[in-house]
């Protein structure tokens, strides 16, 4: 590949109605999958318990059915996980009582010996709910400082895009989560932020350098912001690519070694820091092409009719 | 020519750092406080509600029912217990480590306002005339029975009280749950007496503990609880060590082959990130769980992005024809506004994660705040310094050691 020092070598903002529909439409399966089948939450979102044992050994679920119903319990299901097929998620709609938990260790020791290892958690609905809602508030308020920030260190439309690619990374999550029906739990509140957190820190890089470019260039034209973005994106795209990379390699090798318990957590990880890196790209500097030509375009209107007059 | 003092200069804090790793790593990653994800133990939010309607709940009985609680568990025995209050009516208690956990559990819930009544259940003597850690948990001398042995206070009081219900059962309260009524035989001078019927000494020493802790001022509900069984938390804990591991030498591996002489020196500062980042959660005392791992390995992401940022304008500069030292300058230059705009952010949308975040979710942001600041000092100016020490010593004066292609490069 040669590099051009003049040129760019691929006309992003060209196709930016396309990204814009693509991302609409998904915005759009989002709402849909939400408002029909909703979020799997986990016990930590609503009332009940969630119990994991590690059985060690390969097991029926039948059986271990069996044995909870037998002390009395009544399970809502029982799912087979872990890499070995060795650990047995039971989920309880109802909160199980400390007794009963300690029931259901000795039954589960006494069928499958004393190595089992038992993990509980168990949730009142009361306490959920404010997890939900501080998670909601720690998105909305990280994005009223983000905003805050970027307006004092760049402008304001940088500003506004960022969000808006952050809020559409974060939605886009959620949304693939819906459709897949994957697990909800409380470590998905700090996949999202930390999703907050990368989509901006990709997103300054992209703008830091744009904001570098205006220096040097005169926007007179719709073709000066297309050149500036093109310009801007295509330098940092090596930087782009390698470090969502570098990220997603740690985050994938989390996912593949790092256990069971992390990896829902991971997941949410590895999709957002996709989005991130995808969006800062093809949205918000994208967002932040339209609105510029909009007010390029309608200050040379001002500026026709001040003429005219004249 | 070669410059051999910086390179000797390079090499050598190559060679310290590589041995502090070397030689204290392993003791650094020791000393870190694992969380009860990650060791095995339990955690319980309780909500706290007033005893009756007269009494309310003010910040002083929540403290009052912290510290008996703090009590309870240092009776048992239990290291680094973990009491706070939340809120205005919550207690969230953490232990790690804890293996027999229906014990503790049991223990620390438990109600504690114990009263000596009568037959029609007149409260003759409570709790609070006992004399301090006037309970203990013993083995009968005559009978090798496990009982609690009682001293009260005030000796004259109880041998009334014996003295005047002679010959009647004397019923020993738990709150509401009778525990036992023994009858009393004769006058008890002395001020002391024993409550049998426990199933072994180690029951019969936890319910002294309980007693000696005094009465719960309050109602205690559990809400919230999670636990986690040590095996389960040791396994946990090896994957995602492992999961770092791998994932930062395939890191290392890729700086090194795209980035060459300056990848070189990303692999020595992020060792070093790694190391110091260690080293500060102990001192610290943070405490590394589950999301707390994650965090880190983020961080090792971060750190990574601020050296290909550097990396990337210097191969720029480099192309548009300046020379090794001054596209060091330049680039570092310019990369590190960016690198701070970046990161600002990333800490601004950390510190409200930590500030409206519940205790799992504030491990992560700890981390992650701290994790930004350390890559700082390694990725951003260590890395710099490294550098300079590298381009000054003019063994690396060829663009293929910085990645990049001779035809690339313009006149200036």
């Amino acid at each position: 590949m040669n590099y051009k020092f003049d040129g760019y070598r691929f006309d992003f903002v060209k196709h930016r109605k396309k990204y814009f529909i693509v991302s609409a439409l998904l915005i759009i399966a989002g709402i849909v999958s939400l408002m029909t089948m909703g979020l799997n939450l986990g016990v930590d979102f609503k009332s009940g318990t969630r119990v994991q044992v590690q059985i060690g050994q390969t097991f029926k679920e039948a059986d271990v059915k069996q044995a909870v119903e037998q002390i009395g319990l009544h399970s809502g299901s029982i799912t087979t996980a872990g890499d070995k097929k060795d650990m047995a998620v039971i989920q309880f709609a109802e909160p199980i009582h400390k007794d009963e938990f300690a029931k259901l260790t000795k039954a589960m020791e006494n069928k499958y010996g004393k190595g089992v290892s038992l993990q509980e958690s168990t949730v009142n609905p009361i306490i959920s709910q404010e997890l939900a809602r501080s998670a909601l508030y720690s998105v909305l308020l990280a994005s009223v400082g983000i905003v805050l920030y970027i307006t004092i260190r760049f402008e304001f439309r940088f500003a506004v895009s960022s969000v808006l690619a952050l809020l559409h990374n974060v939605f886009l999550v959620i949304t693939l989560f819906s459709i897949f029906q994957i697990e909800v739990e409380l470590t998905f509140i700090a996949a999202i932020l930390t999703i907050v957190g990368y989509s901006i820190h990709d997103n300054i890089i992209i703008f830091d350098r744009i904001r570098d470019n205006l220096k040097h260039a005169k926007l007179k034209t719709v073709q000066d912001v297309e050149d500036v973005v093109n310009h801007s994106i295509d330098q940092t795209l090596a930087r782009s690519i390698n470090t969502v990379l570098t990220v997603v390699i740690c985050a994938a090798a989390l996912y593949i070694f790092g256990g069971e318990s992390i990896r829902h957590f991971t997941l949410a990880l590895i999709i957002g820091l996709i989005f991130g890196a995808y969006s800062s790209i093809f949205i918000a500097s994208q967002i932040w092409v339209s609105w510029r030509e909009a007010d390029l375009k309608k200050s040379k209107k001002k500026n026709k009719l001040a003429n005219n007059e004249a | 020519m070669i410059k051999w003092s910086r390179l000797v200069t390079l090499l050598l804090i190559t060679a310290v750092v590589f041995g502090t790793v070397a030689l204290t790593g392993k003791k650094v990653a020791m000393g870190t406080t694992l969380g009860l994800d990650l060791r095995g133990g339990f955690e319980i939010l309780y909500e706290v509600a007033p005893l009756n309607e007269k009494q309310k709940l003010t910040t002083q009985t929540l403290k009052d029912a912290t510290k008996a609680l703090d009590n309870r568990v240092n009776k048992l025995g239990i290291a680094e217990p973990e009491i706070q209050a939340e809120g205005t009516n919550r207690i969230r208690v953490r232990l790690a480590g804890v293996t027999d956990q229906e014990r503790a559990r049991d223990l620390i819930g438990k109600p504690a306002n114990l009263t000596f009544r009568d037959q029609d259940g007149k409260i003759l003597m409570q709790g609070s005339d006992l004399a301090e850690n006037g309970a203990q948990g013993v083995l009968d001398s005559q009978t090798q029975q496990p009982v609690v042995t009682l001293q009260f206070k005030d000796a004259k009081k109880f041998a009334d009280v014996t003295q005047k219900y002679i010959g009647q059962p004397m019923a020993i309260f738990l709150d509401d749950q009778l525990v036992t009524a023994p009858v009393i035989k004769s006058v008890i001078p002395n001020g002391t007496a024993q409550i049998d019927g426990q199933k072994d000494i180690q029951e019969a020493k936890d319910l002294a503990a309980i007693l000696n802790a005094g009465a719960l001022p309050v109602k205690m509900k559990e809400v919230f609880s999670t636990s986690v069984g040590a095996k389960l938390g040791q396994e946990a804990l090896q994957n995602g060590v492992e999961a770092g591991i791998i994932g930062t030498i395939i890191v290392l591996l890729f700086m090194i082959v795209y980035y060459r002489m300056p990848g070189v020196i990303a692999c020595i500062t992020l060792v070093a990130y790694i190391y110091l980042l260690l080293l500060m959660q102990n001192l610290m005392g943070a405490t590394l769980t589950l999301p707390g791992i994650a965090a880190f390995i983020l961080g090792i992401g971060m750190a990574v992005d601020a050296n290909i940022i550097m990396y990337e304008r210097i191969k720029e500069e480099l192309r548009s024809g300046k020379s090794y030292l001054s596209a060091l300058r330049a680039g570092s230059k310019r990369s590190l506004s960016t690198i701070l705009d970046a990161n600002v952010t990333s800490i601004i949308a950390s510190l409200v994660l930590f500030y409206f975040g519940s205790s799992a979710i504030r491990g992560f942001a700890v981390i992650l705040i701290l994790s930004i600041i350390v890559s700082m000092v390694t990725a951003v100016a260590g890395s710099r310094f490294l550098m300079n020490l590298a381009v000054r010593s003019n063994l690396f004066n060829k663009p293929g050691y910085y990645g990049v292609k001779e035809r690339d490069i313009r006149e200036l």
